[in-house]
């Protein structure tokens, strides 16, 4: 990456014998939104807090721009931030919090003033300029701290699972507009959540934590399709995972073998030697069912599931185990219930394989 | 409303708290009232030789003055003790806790008596400052303002440190850190965002404090040694030593209006209801 914004080299935080941060660099490009996910304990929000300066890391260093701000206090960073809980100060009205990072840098009042009304219309909270938080909902305090946070124009904005109080379809309003927001700024986001619709709706980029280390981290659609552990696989949307053998491979196509079933595997970028054994990973909206016989594979409908939009299928196989598969339920023509025998498989560039972790 | 049944319910349960409050304590009260209007004569005798009496002018002055300056030294180490308790993970905060608390088990009597040895002509202090020849004359500790001012102090912290210590326990971290976060130093952030959530603490421990050195008698008694007196130690003369029971019933009374006032004035600036009761 040339000329990140942000740049955290060798970062490790200990805590007595745990690792909540082993050893993670990352570069943050100007006016990216990156997003850090991961469970909790995985150290996303350890690693937010060692770049907003709440955090001493035990090693490594932080940059702003080429300059070393490691040791630097939180108030002299210049980050806007907005916290889990919000953290709006209950003694001061919406203008007041909203003005109080202008303020503290001794700005004219007329200046403040306008300022607030600005940031406050950005949020689509100007009516409120008088209220105190008190009175405001919980996604009307997310909008003020948010415009708190940006009022005194940060270089970077740390946001630490902003929508997790929220109600669902709140969320998922909020996620358009934060999205929206950030396009419209350009100023960099970096977003910490356990949420991976959160992670994948807004993100330019997404780096998955797990035990204070980087697991993988790149646009959404890499994370999604090319999941390189079974961690990852496993905690961005849902996955079937399967042990194989491998037969035969024919340049980056591998056959794979598990007991009798047999099926094609894309290997682009991996080694896959024949004999060996390999962990893939299979998306379950990936799976086509059919009647039986159609497919290379067979299979005995366990549960099912209806949730709307899509209708969940778990089938037995005799040598896989349980296959989870995800259909559109306005196409699938078929009508499986329990008992039934299906048909399925899968084209071969939707399996992954996985590395050993 | 509730059903009839749930209002006997409840009349029951506050029934005998409610008769111990009316046959012990406002029937007494009243019949001081009575007292200071009728003794030695019918009429307002007591209220107009409490008013032409300077001494009971100077015990009054003299009783706000260390009311008021045993409330702001509380609340100065109070709020410092509370504090840090509250902001600081330390394996010592039950510790303090407890110190906090201690007073509370021990009686007021027993505290006292503990300054006078400590404070005395003789006193650890005196000793102390002695022998690593501070001073070559003993200080004059107790027997004055000072010596009551530095029990009274003593003895009325928990009431301070509690109240502030129950409202600075709800007060959340990420306020600072948001100030912080935001570009406030450390001190910006104390004074401008967590010292104003702290005022309702303050302002009810000050209450508690106040109210409750107005009438204090113990400490003052022990250590004024006769010498600084407060008016309910004031009132005790009147009746013990002179008899006039309708001078010191009048005092009484004056004392509890003036209590009374205190009260009606804080209301003013602050909600009592939630600064005594609720403690946020």
């Amino acid at each position: 990456m040339s000329n990140p914004i942000l740049s955290i080299r060798n970062s490790v935080k200990r805590y007595g014998p745990v690792h909540a941060l082993d050893h993670v660099d990352l570069d943050v490009a100007e006016g990216e939104f990156l997003t850090l996910l991961g469970p909790s304990g995985s150290g996303k929000t350890t690693l937010l807090t060692a770049i907003a300066g709440f955090t001493d890391l035990s090693e490594g260093s932080v940059s702003l721009r080429g300059r070393d701000i490691t040791n630097e206090p939180p108030e002299h960073r210049d980050f806007g931030m907005v916290f889990q809980g919000y953290a709006l100060f209950p003694t001061m009205t919406v203008r007041q919090n909203v003005g109080f990072p202008l303020k503290i840098r001794k700005r004219p009042a007329s200046e403040i003033r306008a300022r607030v009304d600005e940031c406050l219309e950005l949020v689509q909270m100007g009516a409120y300029a008088d209220r105190m938080p008190s009175q405001l909902s919980g996604g009307q305090q997310q909008r003020i701290a948010l415009a708190r946070a940006l009022s005194f124009k940060p270089q970077v904005l740390l946001l630490d699972e902003p929508l997790s109080a929220l109600d669902k379809k709140l969320r998922a309003d909020l996620q358009w507009e934060l999205k929206a927001l950030h396009d419209q700024l350009g100023v960099t986001f970096i977003y910490v959540t356990h949420d991976q619709d959160e992670a994948l709706s807004m993100s330019d980029r997404i780096v998955i934590l797990k035990d204070g280390k980087i697991q993988q981290s790149g646009i959404p659609d890499t994370l999604y399709n090319k999941p390189r552990t079974r961690f990852v696989a496993d905690f961005l949307g849902k996955s079937n995972f399967l042990s194989v053998k491998v037969k035969s491979r024919e340049g980056d196509h591998l056959e794979c073998v598990a007991g009798e079933a047999a099926f094609p595997v894309d290997a682009t970028g991996h080694s896959g030697t024949v004999g060996n054994s390999a962990e893939i990973a299979l998306r379950p909206e990936r799976i086509r069912l059919t009647e039986p016989g159609k497919e290379f594979l067979t299979g005995t409908v366990k549960q099912v599931s209806y949730l709307g939009e899509r209708c969940q299928v778990l089938l037995t196989h005799s040598v896989l185990g349980q296959i989870l598969v995800s259909c559109p339920t306005w196409k699938s023509g078929i009508n499986p219930n329990p008992g039934l025998q299906l048909g399925f498989g899968w084209d071969a560039d939707a399996c992954v394989i996985l590395e050993a972790e | 409303m509730p059903r009839l049944n749930d209002q006997i319910r409840y009349w029951m349960l506050v029934l005998p708290a409610l008769a111990i409050m009316v046959i012990f304590y406002i029937l007494p009260v009243l019949g001081i009232w009575e007292i200071s209007f009728t003794e030695p004569a019918t009429g307002f005798g007591n209220y107009v030789k409490m008013t032409e009496s300077n001494a009971v002018k100077t015990s009054f002055i003299l009783t706000f003055r260390v009311a008021a300056i045993t409330t702001v030294g509380c609340l100065l180490l109070g709020y410092i003790v509370a504090y840090a308790i509250s902001n600081f993970v330390s394996r010592l905060t039950p510790l303090m806790m407890a110190l906090v608390l201690l007073p509370f088990w021990v009686s007021v009597l027993i505290r006292s008596f503990s300054w006078i040895i400590l404070l005395g002509r003789s006193g650890l202090v005196n000793d102390t400052l002695r022998d690593i020849g501070l001073v070559t004359s003993p200080l004059r500790l107790m027997h004055n303002e000072l010596g009551v001012l530095i029990a009274m102090i003593h003895v009325m912290l928990p009431f301070a440190v509690l109240p502030m210590l129950a409202n600075m326990r709800g007060i959340s971290r990420s306020y600072t850190d948001a100030a912080r976060g935001l570009g406030a130093s450390e001190w910006t952030a104390f004074r401008s965002v967590y010292f104003p959530q702290t005022l309702p603490g303050v302002f009810s421990g000050a209450l508690l404090v106040f109210v409750l050195s107005l009438g204090f008698f113990v400490t003052p008694a022990l250590l004024g040694g006769g010498r600084v007196l407060m008016i309910s130690e004031y009132i005790t003369y009147q009746i013990q030593e002179f008899l006039a029971w309708g001078l010191g019933s009048a005092l009484s009374v004056a004392l509890l209006v003036a209590t009374a006032l205190v009260l009606l004035i804080a209301a003013r600036f602050v909600n009592l209801k939630s600064a005594l009761l609720e403690r946020n």
